[in-house]
């Protein structure tokens, strides 16, 4: 073992039990380690109905025919690779490692691996994970997917991602998370490091799919270098016990412009404590961060900070949030800060019901009340990501529009 | 006799417990149109929006009929099914619903309903995408009305000042419009009897409507009713300050 990597797990172990500033805190003990290896699957159709209906609510497309690539997690294992394109790597993390040893230099470079506990731990204890390259120039319409899967309760599932696109590459990609139908209880943590190269585009949407006990910590940072840009798009509107993530993009180069939007929805016992931070530290760059929250009794902690370390930077954030019932909690938290005089920063927030009027101007049309609140919710949901491909953002209106919120 | 579609009943309604109507007595029958007049503030807005059941609007006492059916304490929809429609005024804005959702969902399930056709002739194509009344003009928000009722195709047609806000351009557009919505054509192999209830300050609409009775609302109670003609002359000529005081006029 290189010197590097022994430094890096000595870290690790030093953080081991070092709590995250924010969120609640996570016993790592209460979940099992051990997973055993699964079989591969070579056609995603033929999976059991419930794992499939699973994963397309979470936005795999089992029948890959709109996507360039895929890899799929279940458990510790990745039991599907597709790989359609040549330049739009995507391998397992471990494997990659194996074969390309100077991707080194990317791993723990975004996100420190002593942060806190679940990025120590997810250097000590790491299962698997995804590496996704393309390589210069690279460009496909249709995005890679990748899934992780959790199938058996009590697991913890501990990935680390490493995504690079190469100078003037455009990548979209799609990672769905969920967790298989008799999982009660279980742990994701997920390092995911981004590195947007010289005029490169990355797209990353992320849609989450959790249970009811199940506890998700994921750690994530960009960097983006000069002329490129990222985007993120995030949706999660199904149950979680705890989710707890603060994705940071640092703008490396002059001109890069990083957009995170959200869209959330917390149901009664869910802890949601989910934020995007952008860190503007070349002149010109650009920031924007659109935040919707819908609380129907969970506890949604909306953050969002733009940091100005440049001069000519614009920035902006928006947080919304809306109160379906009585029980529930929406503290949106905006922060803004720079020390240059010469930057255009801003955010708006506002939290609030469905107005009244709205569901009466719907009823008035013979929408029942039921439907009319839906139709609002959804509206209120409908983000429209600029710069995102049609594509995805038909698969993520379709994620958002046949969400069963029945429950609300 | 025509057959009365929509009657009210000694109706009372408070806003916030004011009480701004008292006992109002009205009959649309089938087939007719009538126009409500009155100053600002006589309640004729409150009238409507009791009559398609909004909240806010609390009947103290008396009731209103639909077809027959005591309509007093349904919700907005289940009137809305029964065939009442209404333009709203002031509509909010939906973030999020397109114009052309709104549209298809007036128009229930299972109509054949030409949308970009009547959203080309209202000068509403390029609205259809865009969300519900977000930056619309106080015209488009008119048009905007009456393109979602053309899809609902009620019964009983309830417009609140159709022409306030539009330009000339489109006064005749909306004029012809109205006029439709209130035609009695046959429609799905059946006699269409379309009724109007419409207020206006400028009684431009009876030059495109056929309208059948006029009455005038002043302090929550209607102190005539009679030609609607005749009624906009005479305020024409002598203001609301007359109807006010007026007590001799026969209630006809």
């Amino acid at each position: 073992m290189s010197r590097g990597t022994e430094d890096i797990k000595e870290k690790a172990r030093r953080a081991l039990e070092k709590p995250a500033p924010i969120g609640p805190d996570v016993d790592l003990r209460r979940y099992r380690d051990e997973a055993g290896e699964r079989p591969p699957v070579e056609d995603l159709s033929k999976l059991p109905e419930p794992q499939r209906q699973r994963m397309t609510k979470a936005g795999i497309d089992v029948t890959e025919r709109q996507r360039a690539g895929s890899l799929i997690v279940m458990d510790h294992s990745v039991v599907h690779r597709r790989q359609n394109i040549q330049d739009l790597e995507i391998l397992d993390i471990r494997q990659a490692l194996q074969s390309y040893p100077d991707i080194r230099d990317f791993w723990w470079k975004a996100v420190p691996v002593d942060a806190d506990k679940f990025t120590a731990t997810a250097e000590l204890d790491l299962d698997t994970g995804y590496f996704i390259r393309a390589r210069a120039g690279a460009r496909s319409t249709f995005p890679l997917q990748a899934c992780l899967f959790i199938g058996q309760d009590g697991l913890a599932q501990k990935v680390h991602n490493l995504i690079i696109a190469e100078e003037g590459a455009e990548l979209h990609i799609i990672t769905g998370c969920a967790v298989d139908l008799n999982v009660r209880t279980a742990l994701h943590v997920g390092i995911t490091e981004i590195y947007v190269k010289k005029g490169a585009t990355v797209t990353f949407t992320m849609i989450h799919n959790w249970g009811e006990n199940v506890e998700v910590r994921p750690r994530t940072s960009i960097m983006v270098e000069e002329g490129g840009t990222f985007i993120s798009n995030y949706v999660l509107m199904e149950p979680v016990q705890s989710i707890q993530t603060y994705p940071t993009a640092y703008l490396v180069g002059k001109g890069a412009v990083a957009r995170f939007s959200s869209v959330i929805v917390g149901l009664p016992g869910s802890h949601i404590d989910v934020g995007s931070r952008v860190v503007l530290q070349a002149p010109e760059t650009r920031a924007e961060i659109i935040s919707r929250s819908i609380s129907a009794g969970g506890h949604i902690i909306a953050r969002g900070h733009l940091l100005g370390e440049a001069p000519r930077v614009k920035a902006h954030l928006e947080c919304r949030g809306l109160m379906l019932r009585d029980d529930g909690i929406i503290s949106a938290i905006p922060e803004l800060s720079t020390r240059f005089a010469d930057v255009d920063m801003s955010h708006e927030a506002a939290v609030g019901r469905i107005a009244q009027e709205e569901i009466e101007y719907l009823m008035a049309r013979g929408i029942s009340k039921e439907d009319a609140v839906a139709i609002i919710v959804r509206g209120f949901l409908n983000v429209k990501i600029e710069g995102l491909p049609a594509e995805l953002q038909a698969d993520l209106d379709r994620v958002i529009q046949t969400a069963d919120l029945s429950g609300l | 006799m025509k057959k009365p579609l929509l009657e009210i009943q000694d109706l009372h309604v408070s806003v916030e417990d004011k009480e701004i109507l008292h006992g109002i007595d009205l009959v649309v029958p089938e087939g007719e149109t009538h126009i409500l007049f009155g100053p600002n503030g006589s309640g004729k807005t409150t009238l409507l929006n009791t009559i398609m059941g909004l909240s806010g609007y609390r009947v103290t006492q008396g009731r209103i009929l639909f077809d027959g059916q005591d309509i007093t304490h349904l919700p907005p929809y289940e009137r809305a099914r029964l065939g009442i429609g209404m333009a709203f005024q002031r509509p909010p804005t939906l973030h999020g619903v397109r114009l052309r959702d709104m549209v298809r969902l007036a128009a229930g399930n299972g109509d054949n309903l030409d949308i970009e056709g009547l959203a080309r002739r209202l000068n509403l194509t390029e609205h259809l995408d865009r969300d519900v009344n977000a930056g619309f003009s106080g015209g488009e928000i008119k048009r905007s009305e009456l393109l979602q009722l053309k899809a609902q195709s009620p019964r009983l047609v309830m417009l609140d000042e159709p022409e306030s806000g539009v330009d000339l351009e489109n006064i005749q557009l909306i004029g012809q419009i109205i006029a439709e919505l209130l035609q009695k054509t046959t429609h799905h192999h059946y006699e269409r009897r379309v009724s109007g209830l419409i207020i206006t300050h400028t009684g431009f609409i009876l030059d495109y409507v056929e309208a059948d009775r006029g009455h005038v609302l002043c302090n929550g109670v209607i102190q005539c009713s009679g030609n609607p003609r005749e009624i906009l002359q005479n305020i024409r000529h002598h203001g609301y300050e007359e109807c006010v005081t007026c007590r001799v006029v026969q209630r006809i």
